[in-house]
């Protein structure tokens, strides 16, 4: 729609929409957070719950213990390898348009405890993350920024033509198969779906364009 | 569920050809719970919504910390114990550089000592404010107890923020003394914020402390005798709701400990209510504390000068550092071979041990008292699974 002729009805008083802008800006404004902490990140998101930070200026302070009723999943804190297949399966049983933030440098990367042996190198290695927030722990206001960021990110979304959301294109899957803690380590590692590998461009190794010689 | 399976039925015995009792049920409470207070899993066997059995399930945050902390410099394992328990960070940076200046030999300086006891004591408030909180809300006193009990906790995280740069993770005390002197303004901010503190603990007390719902709850569950509390090695607030005498501030005066008035509050009963009063008779205690430390905190330097931050390596020995921390005794157990990471770093964790005690705690009670009882345990995972 014409952007002039629109602030034009709106001086007159009347709304003009699409029916896209409306249902993202009602998806936008009523995220429901999945109430799941996992480690101290988890104090820092509910302290942004709270008064002072109060989340519920963006329509997200209903926390849900039930993931049926969720819409957004905060992964806080650290991921070891025993609750990653919890965290997996609570993801496949929220209903869908679902969504993620990794909050915290351990559920990024496993963070300080990265070097430790049952801590997960991030979740994204099992579940699509939309959005991510460094800091150990991140601040509330790092989490409210992220907050609004998901809301960008769900104003953008087309409901029609090729790019279109996943949970509006039926043959995109919206469940993942659970890991196992097995006798070594989860299996499977990583799920090939949603996460590869990070490409090392190895043709420059051992010729004379890096430089150094 | 195939993860039911671990607790055997078999082992109740039920009355035979009682027909007025039903089939048990085995549930499995977490690690997705919203009162677990993290990722804390109860395998919980009931009869009609009576708990028979319970046990717990540990290590979904078992996130390496000894072994890292073997592989670490002893400096850099100090903001690993941050991460222990991510509530109170300061009394873990104590606990952890008290160990090491046992093992090494630092002194302290003064004015550093002075610093321990106020941010320490500072921890304790915020922790405990926060625990009444949570318990509350456990409890079903939805979301006005904890904003009261955050709003009290964000004035004091104010504070550590302006001392040490970081909200939670403080990282503040080093071997020998402290990070960072206060900066300018900082003691007529805490001044004002522990001024304003009895006002929140004297409106909590006249909302809730005679409340019949809260009584009918906490008064009578979840009951620890004195004889439980010792043989079971419980410390801490926990200990002294069941009357034991125990408080390391007074027992082993570490610090300057010695140098203040205050009391030790103690319970009768043991139970959820006591345990609950304990805290907020504790913050009054520390607030005392706090007043004389503030007053009488002397100038002077806040490191040890002759204590090296590159390239420490103590001598090889053993030593045990504990401290008084808002949840029982935290104890740091370091064998040194001489070289410049531990030999063996342990933690003895007040959580863990104080969760000991879970399953005769909950036996006869409900399931909605099972939430309150460990609520009022308070643990914190990161210290539990370490």
């Amino acid at each position: 729609m014409d952007e002039q002729l629109k602030s034009e009805l709106r001086r007159q008083g009347v709304v003009a929409t699409s029916l896209q802008e409306l249902y993202n800006w009602g998806r936008k404004s009523s995220i429901w957070p999945l109430n799941f902490g996992l480690a101290c990140c988890a104090i820092e998101m509910i302290a942004t719950t709270m008064a002072r930070y109060d989340l519920a200026r963006f329509g997200a302070e209903v926390f849900r213990p039930s993931p049926r009723q969720a819409d957004l999943m905060i992964v806080a804190g650290t991921v070891t390898k025993k609750m990653a297949p919890q965290v997996v399966r609570l993801y496949n049983q929220m209903a869908e348009p679902k969504y993620v933030i990794s909050m915290g440098a351990c559920a990024i990367s496993g963070g300080p405890f990265k070097q430790g042996y049952n801590v997960l190198k991030g979740i994204d290695r099992y579940i699509p993350v939309d959005v991510f927030i460094p800091g150990c722990p991140p601040r509330p206001e790092a989490l409210l920024d992220a907050f609004l960021m998901l809301q960008r990110k769900i104003d953008e979304q087309q409901l029609t033509g090729p790019a279109r959301p996943r949970h509006l294109q039926a043959e995109q899957p919206s469940e993942f198969s659970v890991p196992q803690y097995s006798e070594h380590d989860l299996v499977p590692t990583r799920n090939d779906a949603v996460w590869h590998a990070p490409l090392v461009n190895i043709s420059n190794a051992g010729t004379n364009e890096s430089g150094r010689d | 569920m195939s993860v039911l399976t671990e607790v055997s039925i078999d082992t109740i015995s039920q009355p035979a050809n009682d027909h007025l009792h039903g089939d048990l049920l085995e549930i499995s409470m977490g690690p997705h719970h919203p009162s677990t207070h993290g990722v804390f899993r109860m395998n919980i066997v009931l009869d009609g919504e009576r708990v028979v059995k319970l046990k717990p399930v540990f290590g979904y945050l078992h996130r390496n910390h000894e072994k890292i902390a073997e592989h670490e410099t002893y400096l850099g394992s100090m903001p690993y114990t941050d991460r222990l328990d991510y509530i109170c960070s300061i009394t873990n940076n104590w606990a952890y550089a008290l160990a090491v200046e046992k093992l090494a030999g630092i002194p302290v300086p003064e004015r550093a000592e002075y610093l321990r006891v106020i941010t320490g004591e500072l921890t304790r408030l915020q922790n405990h404010a926060g625990l009444i909180g949570f318990l509350l809300q456990d409890m079903g006193a939805s979301g006005t107890p904890l904003m009261y009990a955050f709003r009290e906790r964000e004035k004091i995280l104010d504070l550590f923020e302006a001392l040490t740069g970081a909200r939670m993770m403080c990282n503040y005390m080093r071997f020998g003394g402290c990070r960072r002197d206060l900066p300018s303004g900082w003691m007529e901010h805490a001044q004002k914020v522990v001024d304003g503190f009895p006002r929140f603990l004297d409106e909590f007390e006249r909302l809730l402390r005679t409340n019949e719902i809260l009584m009918a709850r906490t008064q009578g569950v979840g009951i620890v005798t004195r004889e439980q509390a010792i043989n079971a090695g419980i410390s801490g607030p926990m200990a002294r709701a069941s009357g034991v005498n125990y408080d390391l501030r007074k027992v082993d005066k570490y610090g300057i400990y010695d140098r203040f008035s205050f009391r030790v509050p103690l319970g009768e009963h043991g139970d959820v209510y006591d345990r609950y009063m304990m805290r907020l008779l504790e913050m009054r205690e520390s607030l005392d504390i706090l007043k004389q430390a503030m007053r009488d905190l002397p100038s002077g330097p806040i490191m040890d000068p002759n204590t090296k931050i590159r390239n420490f390596r103590p001598k090889a020995g053993e030593a045990y550092g504990r401290i008084e921390s808002p949840k029982g005794e935290l104890g740091f157990y370091l064998i040194s071979d001489g070289g410049p990471n531990p030999y063996r770093y342990r933690v003895r964790p007040p959580s863990l041990i104080n969760l000991t005690l879970l399953e005769q705690m909950c036996l006869g009670h409900n399931v909605s008292d099972v939430v309150i009882i460990l609520g009022s345990v308070d643990i914190v995972l990161g210290e539990v699974d370490r």
